[in-house]
């Protein structure tokens, strides 16, 4: 197989032979790329592939034990974190850098006139902005505060933030992690303006359609090394798949199951708050399907996962399980009502660090006679239950009195796995299950969750991730502004109309804001 | 009753009022840099100890008033840069370190005061800054001598507030500030360093507590005794919320709290014995505590207020 030609053009940047190691852990491993001028290049990689060591080390944060980083024809200094910043690299980091209580015009310009100048040309500042947002047709408002932004414009404010500082090189970390797929596309868009205004653009990605749909050249990253270089119109999603895990990779078989009775039914719910509030939730959830809820983060999925755990409890409407009304709803309540619960954010509400893992599988039914008698704990029968579940769900791990922050996220995530599947629920909770894990583990959460379906239990899926949604749910509804929408079964909408519900279309809630 | 409205109307009682409010002023303005940076200065209430000793004592030793506000500002930085050293770069809890320098501060004031003057019973007076009339403005009625026959450190109370109005607004490192008290990360992310700006920001913040400190002995009274800071530490960190962090807003409190403040000893004196006069003390800390909950409700505090900034970290 041929590789690939860099373009004839001198490169922007030139990363030679890095390796990175951490102890016996080799992060990157002899990798050497080169970026052209006015082209747009995916980092493509799983969690732990070493993109994000790669570009600590390009951004001086790390300092590469070999290789060397050359941007323009000059080398960078090792560990120093100025120094690709005033070569005209610029980063968007996943997670913005900006300050929500000071404006937009303020964000960009912090830090680009000398700290002990005695005024802050605010004015400078305006006219240089309008100058990057016309030339690149960026519409951003200076005065407005960043925190009455929404993510894509949040977005916008970072990159014409790096361009204010001149940037020629933009690197992109998970750029649409956060975005609806019409803001992805704007996005893919103006990177076109850029690429075509003279910039050049790494982004880097796990996502395989997206890179499909913004790159000119993928770099696929595997356990440290580059595991493939391809343009991005002579390769595919297989091909790009299957380097990116080193192996083939089959989409889960979805077999066909019998519908059973209503386990769970919502009708009409609304919540108080705090965070975003429901309004007017309905919803049925049978035995024996996987309903999905797809939506953009923060419309009110986190709120429903509460509702559905116990955490939050309807202010109206009714919540039933086994089609029995329930009063006091609460998380004690719900774990009564035989609801196996995974949650978002396995460190902050999934475990507790510093505890053992005997303790966190534990954490759920320490009060039932299996785990406690007379108010004392039974190590025994925790450290049984534990080694049980390290045995059937392959967590790799010392034991069961290690403290469960050692464990990676998807060990992690097996043993929380295994601690709401426990006994066989009825109804399971499922936020955000395959959320930072690599493929391999992927596809064991949702091979499990499909074994929970087969069995005859109700599957509530939130994901932010649609193709996950379109892959195992029966049904699917889509959540925009904390309403719900009709459910509708797999395959009767298309990814676009999906994602124009998603983005608010056809729904009350855009109504009101048009 | 018309009394008692009647005070409101005469001189000498805005006159009180503003010689009251000029130690809140400095302390309000130097615990808002601190906070708007995004730490939390509990120790106040201490560093003001030892401004209002540092100055005092510097002129009973001889030197010269502006000499003793200076070395109670550099008193207080040096407090300051013991609590920034243990809350920035070490990240402690700035809760139990301001407290443990409010706790260390007070107590070293009084050692060093008992090693100085180990036989004296009553404490030694100085000549404090005596009120300067500003020609033309000061004969206003009223108002003319409550805001400009004061004694030169109200002025430069004044004129503090004006200077961290204008940095904080108006001034790239002021900026920085700022935005090291929303999301430091933002400022690291721009090549300047969190931790000098934070360390900087609390230096200077206590730096101006203690010249409050030092007010009380060198403007209010000419002496240096026990307790006279008496919780003024803390009613400025109340006032900074009050003053949802703006150094305006919070000026206006401290003038609010200081006539609140300066109307009840007129009341104790009105009332005539009838209620006990605990019940007037107790009167400005009540409406500032009704202050607050009717103000600071929708307040926008600075979002990483209290959160340690360890570089690499998210």
């Amino acid at each position: 197989m041929d590789r690939p030609r860099v373009p004839m053009t001198a490169p922007v940047l030139r990363l030679s032979g890095i390796t990175k190691r951490f102890g016996p852990l080799t992060a990157n491993d002899a990798i050497s790329f080169e970026l052209a001028q006015g082209e747009v290049l995916a980092l493509l990689g799983e969690n732990g592939a070493g993109k994000t060591t790669l570009m600590n080390i390009l951004f001086g944060h790390y300092v590469a034990d070999e290789g060397t980083v050359e941007a323009f024809g000059k080398q960078l200094p090792p560990g120093d974190p100025r120094a690709a910043l005033t070569a005209g690299i610029g980063m968007v980091h996943q997670h913005f850098t900006l300050a929500e209580n000071l404006s937009v015009l303020d964000n960009i310009a912090l830090g680009t006139q000398p700290l002990l100048s005695p005024r802050f040309d605010r004015e400078k500042a305006r006219r240089r902005i309008a100058e990057i947002t016309s030339e690149f047709g960026l519409a951003v408002n200076p005065s407005a505060l960043v925190s009455a932004l929404a993510v894509g414009e949040r977005q916008r404010v970072e990159i014409v933030k790096a361009l204010y500082r001149d940037a020629k090189v933009l690197i992109l970390d998970e750029p649409t992690a956060v975005l609806t797929p019409a803001e992805s596309r704007a996005l893919f868009e103006t990177l076109r303006k850029l690429t075509a205004g003279g910039l050049s653009v790494i982004f880097i990605s796990h996502k395989l359609h997206e890179v499909m749909a913004g790159s000119d050249r993928v770099i696929v990253l595997h356990g440290g090394k580059v595991a493939g270089e391809r343009r991005t119109a002579d390769t595919d999603v297989h091909e790009l798949a299957k380097l990116m895990v080193g192996r083939e990779v089959l989409p889960p078989a979805v077999e066909p199951v019998p519908r059973g009775a209503v386990l769970m039914q919502l009708d009409g719910v609304s919540t108080a708050g705090p965070g975003v509030r429901l309004d007017g939730v309905s919803l049925r959830l049978h035995g024996g399907e996987i309903v999905g809820i797809a939506g953009v983060s923060g419309n009110g999925q986190a709120t429903l996962a509460a509702l559905v755990a116990g955490m939050a409890a309807p202010s109206s409407g009714s919540l039933s399980i086994n089609g029995r009304p329930e009063a006091g709803w609460s998380p004690r309540a719900a774990l009564a009502a035989g609801i196996g619960r995974i949650p978002e954010d396995r460190h902050s509400t999934g475990t507790i660090g510093d505890m053992t893992i005997a303790e966190n599988v534990a954490l759920e039914a320490y009060r039932s006679p299996r785990f406690s008698k007379s108010g004392f704990l039974n190590g025994r029968a925790m450290r049984g239950f534990a080694e049980q579940v390290i045995g059937d769900y392959e967590v790799k791990c010392p034991g069961p009195d290690a403290r469960i922050r050692l464990l990676s996220g998807g060990n992690m995530q097996k043993l929380i796995l295994g601690r709401a599947l426990d006994g066989d629920p009825a109804i399971i909770l499922a936020n955000q299950p395959t959320r930072g894990l690599d493929v391999g583990a992927v596809a064991y959460v949702q091979e499990r969750l499909l074994a929970a379906r087969a069995r005859g239990a109700a599957v509530l899926l939130i994901s932010e991730d649609l193709d996950e949604v379109l892959a195992l749910a029966d049904r699917i509804a889509v959540m925009y502004r904390g309403r719900l929408s009709e459910p509708f079964s797999r395959g009767e909408k298309t990814t676009a109309e999906i994602g124009a519900m998603m983005a608010g279309a056809g729904s009350d809630g855009a109504a009101h804001a048009a | 009753m018309t009394e008692a409205l009647e005070i409101l109307f005469t001189a000498s009682f805005w006159v009180a009022a503003i010689r009251i409010a000029s130690p809140l002023i400095f302390a309000t303005m130097g615990e808002l840099i601190c906070e708007r940076a995004g730490v939390l200065n509990l120790g106040i209430e201490g560093i003001m100890v030892v401004g209002a000793f540092a100055g005092w004592l510097t002129v009973y030793l001889g030197g010269d008033l502006w000499f003793g506000v200076l070395v109670a500002a550099l008193a207080g930085a040096a407090f300051g840069l013991l609590h920034a050293t243990l809350t920035v770069p070490l990240g402690l809890s700035q809760h139990v370190v301001g407290i443990g320098i409010t706790l260390l501060a007070t107590s070293l004031t009084y050692f060093t005061y008992r090693v100085v003057l180990p036989e004296v019973t009553s404490p030694p007076k100085i000549e404090p800054f005596l009120p300067v009339p500003i020609p033309l403005l000061s004969d206003i009625p009223v108002v003319g001598p409550a805001l400009f026959n004061q004694t030169p450190l109200t002025y430069l109370a004044y004129v503090t507030v004006a200077v961290v109005a204008y940095v904080l607004a108006r001034t790239p490192l002021g900026l920085a500030v700022r935005a090291a008290g929303e999301n430091p990360s933002a400022v690291e992310a721009q090549g300047i360093s969190v931790t000098a700006i934070r360390m900087g920001a609390v230096m200077a913040g206590s730096a101006l507590m203690a010249i409050g400190g030092a007010f009380l002995t060198m403007s209010a009274f000419n002496s240096f005794f026990f307790e006279m800071v008496n919780g003024r530490g803390w009613i400025c960190i109340a006032l900074v919320v009050f003053g949802s962090w703006r150094p305006g807003k919070a000026l206006l409190g401290a003038v609010l709290f200081a006539a609140f403040d300066a109307y009840q000893i007129r009341l104790q004196q009105l009332s005539g014995g009838v209620l006990p006069y605990q019940v007037f003390l107790m009167l400005p800390y009540v409406l500032s505590i009704a202050a607050l909950v009717l103000v600071a409700r929708r307040a926008t505090y600075p979002k990483a207020l209290m959160i340690p900034y360890q570089k690499g970290e998210r």
